[in-house]
């Protein structure tokens, strides 16, 4: 294109750009880069493409329904969020890359974004040495409080350790563990181990198996035959489709050997086969099925937003949770600077699709109650226990006498 | 020693697989030294026709895997014929260049399946008569579904042993296989010989996928999960054997289920591995070779 002189067009196009300019550098003496008299710019880092994106993809989701929500009620202290959505594509590297970007390109005040616990523990660094706030939405296998990480899902004392409650309660006493290869269920195991050595009861085998993996007859078999009062299971992804596809084929059924699962939520049972997995049960924090006002019009809304035939899960929860739990602090502090929101997070609560829940200016978890669920033949769970009161996070286990080793 | 019989139907089943997985490589890979890497993407559709017929058509769960193996043969193949005729004959002789083709074919393919069917697994329910099993002693138990996916496999093998020395294509193809040029010089189409053999290999890959729906996940990235393994299985078996390629898929599976009774999933996959690292090192060119006088 040639050089023109310039034309009323551009003229205009330069006014606002200098206006625009001039807003951002009148902003409130104080206020971070990012935040201007009516705008906020938060980030949102998730897995949109790769292996992980069938799970993340929701919880983006959830996410920018909580933005949407807050911004047609007015915003956050008289802003309107306007989020900057990077993705992550399933790896550590670009996680940590893209994290950096929202906070020093961006202007990013937080973050909500990540999955694994690779993710997380690759975005750990950058956040601290940005002092920046990221808002973790998914269980995890806890041993970790960092100070630029709220953790909205449970750590283990808020969902393993509960169902080791239960299942002791229904007088199962052998249990048979079954995970996919890595961090989170060799963690989740070790603690299920020393919980059972203290409480009497009996580990008939832990398996583990690639990530990914198919092949299930060999321990579909061994469950058969050697008949465990429980099984509980940490696999992740696409292997828990072959296993409850397999388990069922080897005759095991939910009342011979109920399966705990802590990875499966109403999301993935779809693909699983409600045949295949009815009966069987899981822990989590909430269900579809969670009976709160609150809840009614989470669903209702989101279904609203994205369609009929979506159902809502525990980590979307958890992450739609994170950014209204992210308006209180800031409105209770009265500042979007990291430091005076981390001073303002302790006791900040509202009343969420599971329940009331709380932050724990400690551990910079949240306080929330356990739930178990049975999964239903129509493919949605059902509550049939949950903890007689929110439980308090504990992410290093130190409140347990038995766990003592584990940590430490 | 109870426990190890128990493995045998397991690794029966686990070699049914891969030999379904792998039989149509063995006719584009094996016979035509083609590197389909979009081979898994095949069985994924061919897994995808499985669903369609039940979830959008409606057929009953009873019988429409009956109707989907077929239909998927059919799909997959002409997919795959499409292919050749489109692309990948235009590559021929360029072995990089065809995988690097085939491998940006299988990502649109599953960026399309993705976009179709959405980024979660669907269910494909399986029939009623393929639920549960027999339970034979405490150790052995066979599931109908692995029953019902060896005797499609074997069904197949007969089918495409049948083909290629019975029938007068087979025997064309055969002969192409053996020597391309002289082949020519007797009158073979050998064009036509390459289109039909790549029809009738990625024809299997559809049947593979609608049988994987009975064990396994079924969503857009299915065949990544099988792909790796179904080349190694022509590998072993020696490249255009069908017989080397049975062999190679039952030994795979037995060693897999031995393995399995003692070590865990993740350990077996690598011992596997190990032992299959070591036996290509000693024997590069796999169980069976191709006895040919072609000056190659």
């Amino acid at each position: 294109m040639a050089p023109t002189p310039p034309g009323p067009r551009t003229t205009a196009i330069a006014a606002t750009l200098a206006l625009a300019l001039a807003a951002t550098t009148a902003c409130a003496p104080g206020d971070p880069a990012g935040v201007t008299d009516d705008t906020v710019t938060v980030g949102m880092l998730h897995s949109l493409s790769g292996t992980m994106a069938i799970s993340e993809v929701t919880v983006r989701d959830a996410v920018e329904l909580a933005i949407d929500e807050i911004n047609a009620d007015g915003g956050v202290l008289g802003r309107q969020i306007e989020p900057v959505i990077e993705d992550g594509a399933s790896d550590e590297a670009t996680f940590a890359d893209r994290a950096n970007k929202l906070l020093n390109d961006d202007n990013a005040v937080t973050v909500f974004g990540g999955w694994t616990s690779a993710s997380r523990k690759a975005m750990l660094p950058v956040f601290e040495r940005n002092n920046g706030l990221l808002w973790y939405p998914v269980q995890y296998e806890g041993l970790e409080s960092s100070p630029n990480i709220v953790y909205t899902g449970a750590t283990t004392n808020q969902q393993i350790i509960p169902a080791l409650d239960y299942l002791r309660e229904q007088g199962h006493t052998s249990l048979y563990l079954v995970g996919s290869d890595y961090v989170f269920p060799r963690t989740a195991n070790q603690i299920i181990t020393a919980y059972a050595d203290a409480h009497d009861m009996e580990i008939i085998a832990e398996e583990y198996t690639p990530l990914g993996h198919t092949e299930y007859s060999t321990i579909t078999n061994d469950i058969a035959r050697t008949e465990p009062d429980a099984v509980f299971n940490t696999l992740n992804g696409d292997s828990n489709v072959s296993f409850f596809q397999q388990l069922r084929s080897a005759g095991v059924t939910p009342d011979d050997s109920p399966v705990l699962s802590v990875s499966v939520a109403e999301e993935e049972i779809e693909g699983i086969g409600p045949d295949n997995i009815a009966g069987h049960l899981t822990a989590w924090n909430y269900y579809q099925t969670t009976e709160t006002d609150t809840n009614t019009g989470f669903v209702q809304a989101f279904t609203d937003t994205y369609g009929a035939d979506r159902v809502t899960s525990d980590p979307m929860q958890s992450a739609y949770n994170a950014v209204h739990l992210w308006k209180a602090a800031v409105e209770e502090a009265d500042s979007f600077e990291v430091d005076d929101v981390r001073a303002a997070l302790d006791g900040t609560t509202i009343d969420a699709p599971e329940g009331t829940i709380t932050i724990d200016g400690d551990t910079q978890h949240v306080i929330k109650t356990a739930r178990i669920g049975q999964i239903t033949d129509t493919g949605l769970i059902d509550e049939i226990w949950a903890s007689p009161e929110p439980i308090t996070p504990d992410p290093y286990l130190t409140g347990y006498d038995w766990a003592a080793d584990l940590t430490g | 020693m109870d426990a190890l019989i128990g493995q045998l139907p397991v690794g029966l089943s686990i070699g049914a697989v891969l030999l379904l997985a792998a039989l149509g490589l063995n006719f584009t890979f094996g016979q035509m030294g083609v590197i389909n890497m979009a081979h898994g993407e095949l069985i994924m559709i061919g897994a995808y026709t499985a669903y369609v017929l039940h979830a959008w058509i409606g057929l009953n769960p009873a019988y429409s895997l009956l109707i989907a193996l077929p239909t998927a043969f059919a799909v997959t193949g002409t997919l795959g014929w499409l292919l050749e005729l489109g692309l990948i004959r235009h590559f021929y002789g360029r072995p990089l260049d065809t995988l690097l083709l085939t491998f940006g074919i299988g990502m649109i393919l599953q960026q399309a399946a993705r976009d179709t069917f959405g980024a979660p697994n669907v269910d494909v329910p399986a029939p009623a008569w393929l639920t549960g099993g027999l339970t034979l002693t405490d150790n052995i138990r066979i599931h109908y579904s692995r029953l019902f996916i060896l005797a499609l496999a074997i069904l197949c093998v007969v089918a495409i042993a049948y083909h290629l020395n019975r029938s007068r294509a087979g025997r064309q193809m055969r002969a192409v296989i053996h020597n391309r040029d002289l082949a020519a010089t007797t009158g073979i189409n050998t064009r036509k010989v390459d289109a039909t053999t790549f029809f009738i290999g990625s024809g299997l890959a559809g049947i593979a996928g609608v049988a994987l729906t009975l064990i396994g996940p079924t969503g857009p990235t299915l065949g990544t999960n099988y792909i790796v393994d179904a080349f190694l299985v022509v590998v072993i078996g020696g490249l255009g054997q069908l017989r080397g390629t049975i062999l190679a898929a039952l030994a795979l599976g037995l060693l897999n289920a031995t393995v399995e009774a003692w070590a865990d999933a993740s350990l077996a996959k690598l011992i596997v591995f190990a032992a299959i690292v070591a036996f290509l090192q000693a024997r590069p060119q796999g169980l069976l070779t191709v006895k040919t006088r072609a000056l190659t």
